[in-house]
């Protein structure tokens, strides 16, 4: 077995054996990344001589016998997290020649574990699509099969991961970022409870749905991550000051008992054959497993949609006013007068699918239609989040598919937005509400890989990663990877 | 709900974007979708709802009033387009002298 094949926690306990060395271990990783990754393009910058001076230095402290906690171990970064000296791009021409000033919460909390940083990796233009095909620099491609996309935004981070180019990956979820990539690259991807994870140095896309999580090749591994992510930071005013529990040993409790909602409505809904017969595959799998079974009422899952874009983009039209070309990013040539300084170095700064929603949230908040949009999708915000009050009544998770179907090919949904924004249609929701999700690996159809969302109760990613976890221990989808 | 042209003119000045004549008829068409998408809010009955502008009700913490950062300007402007004596450099806003 070569050593990407090991899974995060295999190779902490290589390294703690003595088994391989971490410089050995990012080597590795740093060559295949060389070998493979001009095709995939799933990293936008790679720090190679970072993560060997990283690796040398996790060496000694085990020569020494002082480890730190996940020592040594190669991860990769998604390009929405500043790190301190690193080129920071957020996937955009705007931040193209960017060196964040300082770390986000995430990537220095994973550094002071011991970490070695592989690189950033490539992202939708400041986390807007669900396909990587949105940003500056090139679209990734799906490691299962090259025609199609990874998903998106974390489109790269997920890529890596499922082609071996790293054993994990940080990743933001705003509306299905981290669980729609999951699914289409069959991996285990969580977005945590809003506020769980820290925001600061995150870079803004929606600032009341952004969350950090992982994305990973078993809930195992995203059980030790979650652990080095999660808690309090007085640097982010909505990070939530309550106690983390231990994820490993969360994931260890058993599922015997678990009351698993299925929303009605949602299954009343067209979906492919194969996607119905997947998910009640994994429904009877969970039944084995000594999970209880019970239908739940979405009344308003319908509005989920046009509330999550009436809101993302008002937020994000605030969010990116300071893209303005004057303290930091692009800046046009020669502009002529102040107003043609913003006006230009916007045009030519940004995309068109994050000028799209920029123009959509500020039409949603200019007087006028104030009402009528931004705050009409606020009160349905609120219908959506009393249905999930209701169904964790009852039940203790909630299951769906996390996406429509398996990938699609480049290109395919490129021309038609509403198209694109489909593909959130099962994660959206738990952003709406600041729950947790998390998707992982449940089969697979002509090749591709399929996935699976379990949303939990607000600060319950233990259940999420526990169900995760036994569903891993009698299956074997997560353990497949692509030949790359 | 379409947008006309005017309307499209002055979204784009109200968010500081130029966006070139011959760009507006296929921008107008991919908006007017995005915006019939919202149409479905209004079956929704919300008379008795309180709008929900954040998943965490909790109030917002506050700290003392005192600096916490150090000074980093230079560092901070490093990243900047254009900076002179530690300053930010824009063409001219205000009227006057040269």
């Amino acid at each position: 077995m070569e050593l990407h094949e090991l899974t995060l926690k295999e190779q902490l306990e290589g390294l703690k054996s003595s088994s391989f060395t971490s410089v050995e271990l990012t080597e590795h990783y740093l060559k295949r990344i060389k070998k493979i990754d001009p095709e995939i393009n799933s990293y936008i910058t790679i720090t190679e001589d970072l993560a060997l001076s990283q690796a040398k230095e996790a060496d000694t402290r085990y020569n020494n016998k002082n480890p730190l906690d996940l020592d040594g171990i190669p991860i990769a970064h998604k390009d929405i997290f500043c790190t301190e000296n690193i080129l920071t791009t957020c996937g955009s021409k705007m931040l193209s020649d960017f060196i964040a000033p300082y770390s986000s919460t995430v990537v220095s909390k994973f550094i002071e574990k011991g970490t070695v940083m592989l690189g950033k990796t490539n992202m939708d233009e400041f986390a807007m699509g669900s396909s990587n095909e949105t940003s500056y620099f090139g679209a990734v491609k799906n490691p299962w099969n090259k025609e199609y996309v990874p998903g998106g935004s974390s489109g790269g981070s997920a890529a890596c991961v499922a082609a071996g180019l790293a054993p994990a990956a940080t990743a933001t979820d705003t509306g299905g970022s981290i669980r729609q990539p999951a699914a289409l690259c069959g991996l285990t991807g969580i977005k945590p409870t809003y506020g769980r994870v820290s925001r600061y140095g995150m870079i803004a896309f929606a600032s009341s749905l952004d969350q950090g999580g992982v994305l990973t090749r078993s809930a195992e591994d995203a059980a030790i991550l979650m652990n080095v992510m999660s808690g309090y930071d007085p640097k982010d005013s909505t990070s939530l000051n309550v106690e983390v529990p231990d994820f490993s040993q969360e994931i260890g409790k058993p599922i015997s008992g678990l009351k698993i909602g299925i929303p009605i409505e949602l299954f009343e809904q067209d979906m492919p054959d194969y996607v119905r017969k997947n998910t009640n595959e994994a429904i009877d799998i969970f039944k084995e497993l000594g999970a209880e079974i019970k239908e739940i009422s979405f009344p308003n899952i319908d509005l989920s949609l046009p509330v999550y874009y009436v809101l993302a983009p008002a937020e994000c039209s605030a969010n990116l006013s300071r893209y303005d070309g004057v303290r930091y990013g692009y800046r046009c040539e020669d502009p002529k007068d102040i107003e043609d300084l913003y006006m230009r170095t916007r045009e030519e700064g940004f995309g068109s699918e994050v000028k799209r929603r920029i123009l959509i949230g500020t039409y949603a908040l200019s007087a006028g239609f104030y009402d009528a949009y931004y705050l009409k999708a606020q009160k349905c915000r609120q219908l959506i989040a009393n249905d999930f009050s209701e169904a964790f009544n009852s039940v203790d998770v909630i299951l769906s598919p996390t996406t429509p179907g398996t990938s699609f090919k480049a290109g395919e949904k490129t021309n038609d937005p509403i198209e694109m924004y489909l593909q959130d249609i099962f994660t959206i929701p738990a952003n709406l509400a600041g729950l947790p999700g998390i998707s992982f690996p449940c089969g697979n159809h002509k090749d591709l890989p399929l996935g699976l969302q379990l949303v939990g109760n607000s600060l319950e990613e233990g259940k999420l990663l526990m169900a995760a976890h036994h569903f891993q221990q009698t299956t074997n989808w997560h353990k497949d990877m692509p030949k790359v | 709900m379409s947008l006309s042209d005017k309307e499209l003119k002055e979204i784009a000045y109200l968010a500081r974007i130029n966006i070139d004549k011959k760009d507006f008829p296929a921008l107008k068409a991919e908006l007017d979708q995005i915006l019939n998408l919202f149409d479905k809010l209004n079956s929704a009955d919300t008379d008795k709802v309180e709008a929900m502008s954040h998943p965490l009700n909790l109030s917002q913490p506050t700290r003392k009033d005192v600096v916490t950062e150090p000074d980093q300007r230079s560092k901070l402007q490093a990243s900047a387009p254009l900076v002179k004596s530690g300053l930010f450099i824009v063409p001219k806003v205000i009227e006057g002298e040269n």
